[in-house]
């Protein structure tokens, strides 16, 4: 073990070194309302064509989600939004999202940032500050 | 007939793994791979997560092959597991030892269960909380026996707690794990349960890693072991890369370094494992 812990040193090192870019808000660094409006509208497309969560879909306007998704993930990424829609339980209510699905669309959603290029890293602070949401929205 | 036995599971795992229903319901790369004693996990220790991609409204079955060779040993360790709605996981193992100096094989057959008490692995705010159970039975007793171990067969009790941090560091999801094991087992039970050093004792074991894509993950493993036949036996470690192509099938290569075995020391060496998830 101690033989092997300068290796880890040395990953855990190289990686601080990337941690410290300009002073971009997640928001900048999905590509700002340009960036999330593509994101949104690819992972739009993809639930379009999917057939585990479509159906969760049926009475929505896509119109209406489309801006109201593109203002929660400004909001929830620093950007400068506000999210007016209704609030996670409300919406959601009814519908009775199973955690399988939840992860589904989480699924859908990395497959759109990999569509637009966003980098692993910036997905994932995207993913970090979307998952405690996640109690809000399943079994109900 | 082991090698027949051995191949045989390589070649089942490689068909079906691509092919077939799969449960799918968690992230990829999320439910770990698959320890040596067949439980889901790392390549030496436990973790806290349930085998393959089961959610709570699933249920998976997986199965595994694993090799870890180092200088005068060979551990051979195939099986398969069930995971019931992300809540129980049931695993059944089969180990071929190796013996180099002594022209022996040593089989151990490996039934455990673990069940989920708390949380998430990603999503709960609180670490994901196991508790599993190994009953080994050893097969071969000759070589326990001439060392002094108390019995032939045993059973591990751990508590594993895990979790994983979504762009925890430098936007890299990061992932640990510390697993308290009560057991007996010397050399995790090839060398038989007991002996003249020391009953059942507490271990500590644990684990991190940090994923730098969705696919692939690279990490450490540390397992405590007890010295039950005053042999000296050595604590473990690893140095692992896990390769999740899709939710059907995980690799994982790993260095190992096991320090002394039986009186031979400084045992390092490669070891490499497969699992396919339905």
């Amino acid at each position: 073990m101690i033989r092997l812990m300068p290796i880890w040193m040395v990953i855990l090192v190289l990686l601080s070194g990337c941690a410290h870019n300009q002073q971009q808000t997640l928001f900048d660094k999905l590509g700002g309302h340009d960036g999330l409006t593509n994101i949104v509208n690819g992972l739009i497309e993809q639930i379009g064509k999917d057939k585990q969560i479509l159906h969760y879909f049926r009475d929505a306007r896509v119109s209406r989600f489309r801006e109201h998704l593109i203002d929660h993930f400004c909001a929830i990424a620093d950007g400068p939004c506000q999210y007016t829609g209704d609030n996670m339980t409300d919406i959601h209510t009814g519908m009775k999202i199973t955690e399988k699905d939840f992860n589904r669309l989480l699924d859908l959603l990395i497959n759109a940032m990999d569509q637009q290029n966003i980098p692993h890293p910036v997905q994932n602070k995207l993913l970090a500050r979307l998952a405690p949401l996640r109690t809000y929205i399943i079994y109900i | 007939m082991k090698r027949k036995v051995h191949n045989f599971c390589i070649a089942i795992l490689i068909f079906f793994s691509s092919q077939l229903f799969a449960a799918d319901g968690k992230l990829i790369s999320t439910p770990g791979v698959t320890q040596v004693e067949g439980s889901a996990g790392g390549g030496l220790v436990p973790w806290a997560q349930l085998a393959g991609y089961a959610s709570r409204d699933e249920y998976a079955a997986n199965i595994f092959c694993s090799q870890g060779k180092v200088d005068d040993f060979r551990l051979r360790s195939c099986g398969a597991q069930l995971n019931l709605f992300d809540r129980v996981e049931f695993s059944l193992a089969q180990q071929w030892f190796q013996v180099d100096v002594l022209d022996t094989e040593i089989k151990q057959r490996i039934f455990g269960v673990k069940a989920r008490l708390y949380g998430d692995l990603v999503y709960s705010q609180w670490p994901m909380l196991s508790l599993g159970m190994q009953y080994k039975h050893l097969q071969d007793t000759a070589v326990a026996k001439s060392l002094n171990a108390d019995d032939t067969s045993g059973t591990d009790w751990y508590l594993a707690a895990s979790k994983l941090h979504l762009g925890a560091i430098a936007g890299y999801n990061w992932f640990w794990n510390i697993t308290a094991r009560y057991t007996d087992a010397n050399e995790l039970g090839l060398l038989g349960f007991g002996g003249p050093g020391e009953n059942a004792s507490l271990q500590w074991e644990a684990s991190t890693a940090i994923f730098f894509s969705r696919e692939w993950a690279v990490g450490v493993e540390y397992r405590q072991k007890p010295d039950n036949l005053d042999l000296n036996e050595d604590d473990w470690a690893d140095v692992f890369v896990a390769w999740n192509p899709n939710k059907s099938v995980s690799v994982t290569a790993a260095w190992l370094e096991l320090g002394s075995i039986a009186g031979s020391s400084d045992q390092n060496g490669l070891y490499l494992s497969f699992t396919g998830y339905f």
